[in-house]
């Protein structure tokens, strides 16, 4: 009974929330469907162009790089695959702000081309993407049995033989899923266009809503922005989601397998060069935003304010995302009946069908007639910020109840255990460490979100990523530089945090 | 035909040493505990192991700082013995030229070695479509067609029920005969030794404690430890 009036409660709200934010794109977008001009077929060919060119360029740098990093060893590897798991870890705004350091005007590879439009939001994704690729590639290649290269070694194969007929087959497989995700992040990539894309000639749906929405104040026009988003983003999740969610970062095993190829010179050659070029594309820009962050840290009022609103919706919708993935985890955890599990499941993964635009779109054509949205806007960023934070809430919770569910069930049934008492003296300590990872990825989320905050914010609500945009949009980069130091800084602290607590032992 | 002398090797904090003397034609046992180095043993003398001091020959050849495909050794492990996305007739091909560009005589090799083994109507399947006992015989296929005098066998059958092990046991100790192939083979089964076996090397904390005649092995008057390892 409790779970179901909860789970009534927490789907309610979801659903409930999508709903408003999709119905009044359906009404209005379908109102204005005969004013369709050229703009958004434009909107829509750049966003799936760069998407395209974004994975083929992340993928096809990455492939050798990984291949390298399999064949090698050496001093300082496992210390290059963690610096290779930083761009994703940090904040959007963050990184981009070490690209435009790197390799804007000023930076010390500036002027080698125009990092905004097209080629500014290429070196972007690629930045974040490739690594990516890297180490989910690398897993693949790192789980290849140590017999397939002893046995490589007795047949004699070269280098192409031991592609051809060990690691080819091995990434083969991944390489679809690979690319479909690097093309849904790249598809619904904000914070990079919004930053460095240059005007109507480079803007995707996602930030063209933002643009109709709060530069424009044109709703009609962002709801069919919206509404197109949301084919583009459905049908993407639809195919390409089928791949993606078969990958699977596993964290490398330390017996490395030996390997007898790659030992002459013109391979060790290769093989360095790649990996430098690996270094060269992903440290410049980390380095940039600590060095340059490290003297311009002014502590003064809007830092202090944005780092306490930044926490404070962060702690809010991470507790918000938690409430509604643990209620849902528990009943589809129980649940039998297939439709009403794929449905949480749905609503679990909303907001990556509906990215926060559309969303926020719906959101303001409903309630701006009715209510001033800036007196509600902190609540709509904590609600989209917790449905955000959902996909990454679900994933380490979801498997833990099931288990825990299978394992404890009949025991506890047959032991009469239930109510508070079950949920004090099984549940909590079981879940303790999916739940304290869960919660920190939500806050990790949210505090990085510049989505939400640029869609809802005002001057009186200022996050962290947000402060950060308004500096760089003064041209106060110094500013700007010292907000993402602190901004990383805290994200990093909470990621090693989640790290400790997901390796600590269980005392179950 | 295979000598190691005081061939030492360390392996985290294992200290091993092994001597060990093996006639052509011979077919040795290797028995122990988990852990002792006997997978060890056979990784030096197929050298995907270096030892750190010691001398390997085969044949009468130093085998210090030989590659792997140098040496006159063909080894089938426990599992991962084909790739699975290839058929079964290119995987055998690959012990003949790994750029798969075989003449008709090969060809013919290639044909034979897989009639031998009992897989002819399976050339054109995939590794994966066949059962554990029919992949192992994709691994010997390739064995007889590399043509190497040594065979080393790292467990290969311990995943196969006891009748298909015997079938297996059987296959090579005919190919054995026919080929005068000297062979070394791990197992975790005693009886799989005791049938197949003339001399049994027992490994203990990475050393071969003892090398006994199968019979004697098995004897009542065997060592202490081999005894308490039998019996479990």
């Amino acid at each position: 009974m409790f779970w179901k009036l909860t789970l009534a409660i927490a789907l309610g709200f979801i659903l409930g929330a999508v709903a408003l934010g999709f119905l009044p794109l359906l009404w209005l977008g379908f109102g204005q469907a005969f004013h369709i001009d050229d703009y958004l077929p434009r909107v829509v060919v750049f966003t799936l162009k760069q998407a395209f060119l974004s994975t083929l360029l992340s993928v096809a740098i990455a492939l050798p790089v990984a291949l390298a990093l399999a064949r090698r060893q050496f001093f300082g590897r496992e210390a290059l695959l963690r610096i290779f798991s930083v761009p994703l870890a940090l904040p959007a705004i963050v990184a981009i702000l070490g690209i435009v350091g790197v390799y804007g005007n000023s930076g010390p590879f500036g002027g080698l081309f125009s990092i905004y439009g097209l080629k500014g939001i290429l070196l972007a994704h690629v930045f974040f993407n490739m690594p990516l690729a890297v180490r989910l590639m690398l897993t693949r290649l790192e789980s290849i049995p140590a017999e397939n290269f002893r046995l490589a070694a007795q047949l004699n194969f070269s280098a192409g033989q031991v592609f051809r007929f060990i690691e080819w087959p091995q990434l083969a497989s991944a390489l679809m899923g690979i690319a479909s995700l690097i093309f849904l992040l790249c598809t619904a990539s904000f914070a990079v266009v919004l930053i460095l894309g240059g005007g109507p000639q480079a803007t995707t749906l996602e930030v063209a809503i933002y643009q109709s929405l709060r530069l424009d104040f044109d709703p009609a026009r962002a709801s069919i922005l919206a509404l197109a988003q949301l084919v583009t983003c459905g049908l993407l999740v639809l195919v390409a989601g089928q791949f993606a969610r078969e990958i699977q970062v596993v964290p490398p095993t330390l017996a490395r397998t030996r390997r007898w190829d790659g030992k002459s010179r013109f391979s060790k050659i290769l093989d360095g060069l790649l990996i430098a070029l690996g270094i060269v594309i992903v440290v410049p820009p980390i380095l940039s935003v600590i060095l340059s962050g490290i003297g311009s840290i002014r502590p003064d009022g809007s830092l202090f304010w944005a780092s306490a609103t930044s926490l404070l919706i962060g702690l809010a919708s991470a507790s918000l995302s938690i409430a509604l993935g643990w209620v849902l985890a528990e009943t589809a955890a129980r649940q039998p009946r297939t439709f009403l599990k794929s449905v949480i499941t749905l609503a679990c993964l909303a907001s990556l069908i509906m990215p926060p635009a559309v969303l926020a779109t719906g959101w303001f054509v409903t309630l701006s007639p009715l209510a001033d949205m800036s007196r509600y806007a902190i609540f709509l960023v904590i609600i989209l910020n917790a449905l955000m934070a959902l996909p990454f809430v679900w994933s380490p919770l979801y498997p833990a109840i099931t288990d825990s569910v299978q394992r404890h069930d009949r025991l506890c049934s047959s032991l009469g255990l239930s109510g508070l008492a079950r949920f004090k003296l099984i549940d909590l300590p079981v879940l303790r460490k999916p739940l304290g990872l869960a919660f920190l990825m939500a806050v990790i989320v949210s505090l990085g979100d510049l989505s939400a905050i640029t869609l809802f914010g005002s001057d009186s609500l200022v996050t962290l990523p947000a402060l950060i945009f308004r500096q760089m949009g003064n041209y106060r980069m110094n500013d700007a530089a010292g907000t993402a130091l602190v901004l990383a800084a805290f994200c990093f602290a909470l990621i090693t945090i989640a790290q400790r607590w997901s390796q600590s032992h269980d005392h179950t | 035909m295979i000598t190691l002398e005081n061939v030492g090797f360390r392996y985290e904090d294992m200290v091993m040493n092994f001597n060990l003397q093996v006639a052509k034609g011979e077919l040795v046992g290797i028995i122990g505990p988990s852990g002792a180095g006997k997978s060890t043993l056979l990784s030096l003398i197929a050298g995907f192991d270096d030892p750190v001091s010691g001398r390997i020959s085969i044949g009468g050849a130093d085998m210090e700082g030989v590659a792997p495909d140098q040496r006159p050794v063909s080894m089938i492990f426990q599992d991962h013995n084909s790739f699975a996305h290839l058929d079964v007739w290119t995987n055998v091909a690959l012990g003949i030229s790994a750029d798969l560009k075989l003449d008709t005589q090969q060809h013919e090799r290639v044909d034979e070695a897989l009639t031998r083994v009992g897989l002819s109507d399976f050339k054109a399947r995939k590794a994966t479509e066949l059962s554990g006992g029919e992949r192992q015989r994709i691994a010997i296929a390739r064995a007889l067609v590399r043509d190497k005098p040594v065979l080393l066998l790292d467990e290969p059958f311990t995943a196969l029920g006891p009748a298909l092990r015997r079938d297996m046991l059987d296959l090579i100790r005919e190919i054995q005969v026919e080929r005068k192939l000297t062979i070394l083979m791990v197992t975790h089964q005693p009886e799989d030794a005791r049938y197949a076996a003339s001399r049994i090397a027992f490994v203990q904390n990475g050393r071969i404690a003892h090398v006994l005649p199968t019979k004697q092995f098995f004897a009542a008057s065997a060592p202490v430890e081999i005894s308490a390892y039998l019996r479990g």
